[in-house]
């Protein structure tokens, strides 16, 4: 891992990664959308509403992947002192963010023809809301430890406490009687209660949505390593 | 009740999400690597 802690090394791996991630990715999403909106069969219980499945179920996802990449990143950062680990962790958190709100977003407009209602405080929408909430927390936190040239020690010591409430989401269906539907795919033993016609579509898009996010975190890394060489050289400028 | 209006909507906001995260992030990038290539050669 240490390997790539130089930024120009980590930067020429970056630079035709963002590109591969991009197209494929957009190309996937694309897909995928056309796929859910007019090609997946409708379920036999939910009818249309399911449709929402393909773009709901992929940003839950990114949501818990993202605070999983800060919480790794954190760990990075402080028990290694990798020097790109605070720039990957402010990367994954604005994505991430995003993906957890439209996840939240999608959900109550999934909810609305399927339970009757936009929202229920049960354990898994209110425990994916708490990660919203911490997203929000950690982009404040780190932006106010950059402004005061901090090296964002504080910021990895909530990236990695707010791993906690990842298990919380997971289990939360297990562990309380919740409106929300029970797991589906078993990640572990590999298991879908989910029929094949409508899995293959969700795993297209779930693959289409993660190379997106996976270029939009390789963007942001970018932005502020090139951010940095700019104040770098001011710095340098105004000295001369 | 008509899923259809829940489903559009709930599509329209993930394209709107996503396209206004990846476009902001590729102009972010776009510009302050331009900045940074600049600053590069003219000192």
């Amino acid at each position: 891992m240490h390997a790539y802690a130089n930024p120009a090394r980590f930067l020429k791996i970056a630079r035709p990664l963002t590109g591969w991630f991009g197209w494929v990715g957009a190309v996937l999403f694309v897909g995928a959308l056309a796929q859910g909106l007019f090609f997946a069969p409708p379920e036999r219980l939910q009818g249309e509403s399911v449709r929402i499945l393909y773009i709901h179920v992929p940003a839950a996802w990114l949501g818990m992947a993202g605070w999983t990449g800060i919480a790794a990143a954190s760990i990075a950062q402080l028990v290694w002192r990798h020097p790109l680990a605070a720039v990957a962790g402010r990367a994954l958190a604005v994505p991430g963010a995003v993906f957890t709100a439209l996840c939240l977003a999608t959900g109550s407009l999934w909810g609305r023809p399927t339970w009757g209602t936009y929202w229920e405080w049960d354990g898994r929408m209110t425990s994916m809301l708490v990660l919203l909430f911490l997203y929000l927390g950690y982009l404040a936190l780190a932006g106010a430890e950059k402004e005061r040239d901090g090296q964002g020690r504080l910021t990895a010591i909530f990236g990695l406490v707010g791993a906690i409430n990842l298990p919380i989401i997971h289990y939360s269906v297990i562990w309380w009687n919740t409106l929300h539907q029970g797991q589906s795919i078993d990640l572990l033993s590999g298991r879908s209660s989910i029929a094949a016609p409508m899995l293959w579509p969700l795993l297209i898009a779930a693959l289409g949505f993660t190379l997106l996010f996976g270029a939009v975190v390789l963007m942001r890394m970018r932005t502020e390593l090139a951010r940095n060489r700019i104040e770098a050289r001011m710095k340098r400028m105004a000295a001369e | 009740m008509n899923p259809w209006p829940f489903v559009i909507a709930a599509y329209a906001l993930m394209v709107a999400g996503t396209l206004a995260l990846v476009g902001g992030s590729w102009i972010a990038m776009r510009r302050a690597e331009a900045e940074a290539e600049r600053l590069r050669r003219g000192s």
